[in-house]
């Protein structure tokens, strides 16, 4: 383990595919050609909704599940195709956490945080002092000796990545880890795999269905939809301008902004005739997250604004905003020119009359 | 009663303990790798191998099937090459033990199913072998389950041990049938019946006190 270096591993994905057979005969597919790389180092978040396949893709990345098309490579190792030792040796260096922390409850805390170093035959004194390095990484000391029982959810999870990094693995993959806990604890816990990150350097995948914790915890972010991957960038980018559909749908729940009831009702695709209104997304990204862009517009095209919702996010920390607003439809179109030279990205979501 | 009876009582009682006790020993040495063996081996399972699996479930499933007193009998030839005789205390062992082996896999076999797959997944994920996740995970975790099904066991041997007087085994049981009914002492059988109540009773606490001791899970129906 010495010579180990500091920095995660990739997990590259190429054109896999997986296929479940039915039990009455034909094929389902669950993921379907996909290819994906997971930044050495990075901490990526694949979402999708579920039965989108995510959960399928994340453990094909150590062999829990095993791709029927392309391959799966994890720090350049094959996973796809490994078997017996080779399998069992990459795995060691992968580390997984779990939606319900599978923690035994045969064991204390301390024996849980074991269990990869006696599956890895590390030599007992190694085990214990390894043991209280992680239990302390994790603040859990006042536990140690407590079984999964007498623990909260949060504290299961901190477990869970105590063992998942028992080994010192390159990559941590995260299944839904915080979706069984309350906003609170989620908090704590990603704050937790962010340190673990930032100070280990190990590559974090991980799988949600919650657009929060993409936005909290990750650099990278790609949308599953039916098996297949819609849409990836860099977190910044997918939020500020998503391209598809899915990834729309998910964001207005985190965004904060979505259309006032009132409104949702009168709006309509196409301009009425005679007087309107235009109710357009403006986001603002980057250096103009914080410019009073309004204020401008109504200074140089005289326009009246009507600020329907709005709010600012930070994602790392560059800043981003989101405002619905609306202005008179006649001159909808002079004041989007005007914004998206103002480096803003601007979007119709319809009319009122 | 007389001092003699008295003396045959603790005699007997010995003797059903010692055959109980080396039956039930063996009988885990073979059912409780069996019993993990029918649990692993299924489809789709850790070790899967479905049509052994069929197999040994036939076996399991034809030996169990056997009424207890026929099957004493008609493995008289088998008891005689392993234990050199087919009577005595310590041949009757041997068809106990025929009798608990499959009965005890199949308890094993059931407690390992309930282990939450998730634990196997996590054991895999890991990079544990099967053995070690048999050995680390699965028996571990049964324990609780295990012990209560070894306790269900103990208490179905002692009453097995009671019919070995067919071969000449003895042990309460035996003392029954022969003092108790053959010579017409109703006091005999009277006390043989009160000391099988208070073994079967002992048993059963123990055994629930062991599950209790081992189990680490949160306790059930309460709202956990």
């Amino acid at each position: 383990m010495s010579e180990r270096a500091p920095k995660g591993a990739s997990i590259v994905f190429e054109t896999v595919g997986k296929a479940f057979t039915k039990p009455g005969g034909g094929t389902v597919s669950a993921v379907d050609d996909v290819s994906l790389t997971v930044e050495a180092g990075a901490i990526t978040g694949i979402i999708g909704r579920s039965g989108a396949g995510k959960s399928t893709l994340l453990r094909m990345a150590n062999g829990l599940e095993r791709p029927t098309s392309g391959k799966v490579l994890v720090g350049g190792q094959d996973v796809g195709t490994a078997q017996g030792a080779a399998l069992r040796a990459i795995r060691r260096d992968v580390g997984m956490i779990f939606q319900h922390f599978n923690l035994l409850a045969s064991r204390t805390v301390a024996g849980n945080i074991a269990l990869p170093l006696e599956v890895a035959g590390v030599p007992k004194p190694k085990i214990k002092t390894r043991v209280a390095d992680l239990i302390d990484r994790v603040g859990l000391t006042a536990q140690a000796d407590r079984y999964p029982a007498e623990l909260s959810g949060g504290q299961k999870q901190r477990v869970g990545i105590a063992r998942a990094l028992a080994t010192e693995p390159k990559v941590l993959l995260s299944d839904e880890a915080t979706s069984a806990l309350d906003p609170n604890t989620t908090q704590t816990v990603l704050e937790l795999l962010k340190d673990i990150n930032r100070e280990l350097g190990l590559t974090i995948l991980l799988i949600t269905h919650e657009m929060a914790v993409v936005r909290d915890i990750a650099s990278h972010v790609a949308v599953i939809d039916n098996g297949k991957i819609v849409e990836a960038g860099t977190t910044y980018d997918v939020f500020t301008a998503p391209q598809h559909p899915t990834t729309r749908a998910f964001l207005s729940g985190v965004l904060g902004v979505t259309l006032p009831t009132f409104l949702k009702d009168k709006i309509q695709d196409t301009r009425p005739v005679g007087p309107a209104e235009e109710v357009v997304r403006v986001t603002f990204a980057g250096k103009h997250a914080t410019d009073p862009m309004l204020a401008l517009l109504t200074r140089d095209l005289g326009l009246q604004v009507n600020i329907l919702a709005g709010a600012v996010e930070e994602i790392g920390t560059r800043p981003f905003g989101n405002l619905l607003v609306s202005l008179d439809a006649a001159k909808g179109a002079d004041a989007r020119a005007y914004l998206e030279r103002h480096g803003l990205l601007t979007e119709v979501l319809g009319y009122v009359g | 009663m007389s001092a003699n009876l008295i003396a045959l009582l603790i005699e007997a009682t010995g003797q059903t303990l010692y055959m109980v006790a080396i039956s039930t020993l063996l009988g885990t040495m073979f059912g409780l790798p069996l019993g993990v063996f029918l649990a692993i081996s299924q489809r789709g399972e850790l070790l899967s191998a479905p049509w052994v699996n069929k197999v040994l479930g036939l076996v399991v499933n034809a030996t169990r099937s056997v009424p207890f007193i026929i099957l004493v009998v008609a493995i008289i030839p088998f008891t005689r090459a392993i234990a050199g005789t087919s009577i005595g205390t310590t041949a009757a062992i041997v068809p106990l033990t025929i009798a608990a082996v499959p009965f005890i896999a199949r308890l094993v076999e059931n407690a390992i199913r309930e282990v939450d797959s998730g634990l196997i997944e996590a054991a895999r994920a890991m990079g544990a072998t099967p053995f070690q996740i048999i050995r680390k995970v699965l028996v571990p975790e049964a324990l609780p389950s295990i012990t209560l099904g070894l306790t269900l066991a103990v208490v179905s041997l002692i009453g097995y041990s009671a019919m070995v007087g067919a071969v000449g085994g003895e042990g309460l049981g035996d003392l029954g049938i022969r003092y108790g009914y053959q010579r017409f002492m109703p006091d005999v059988m009277a006390v043989v019946v009160v000391i099988l109540i208070v073994l079967v009773q002992l048993v059963q606490s123990i055994g629930e006190w062991i599950a209790a001791r081992v189990d680490k899970r949160a306790p059930k129906g309460r709202g956990q």
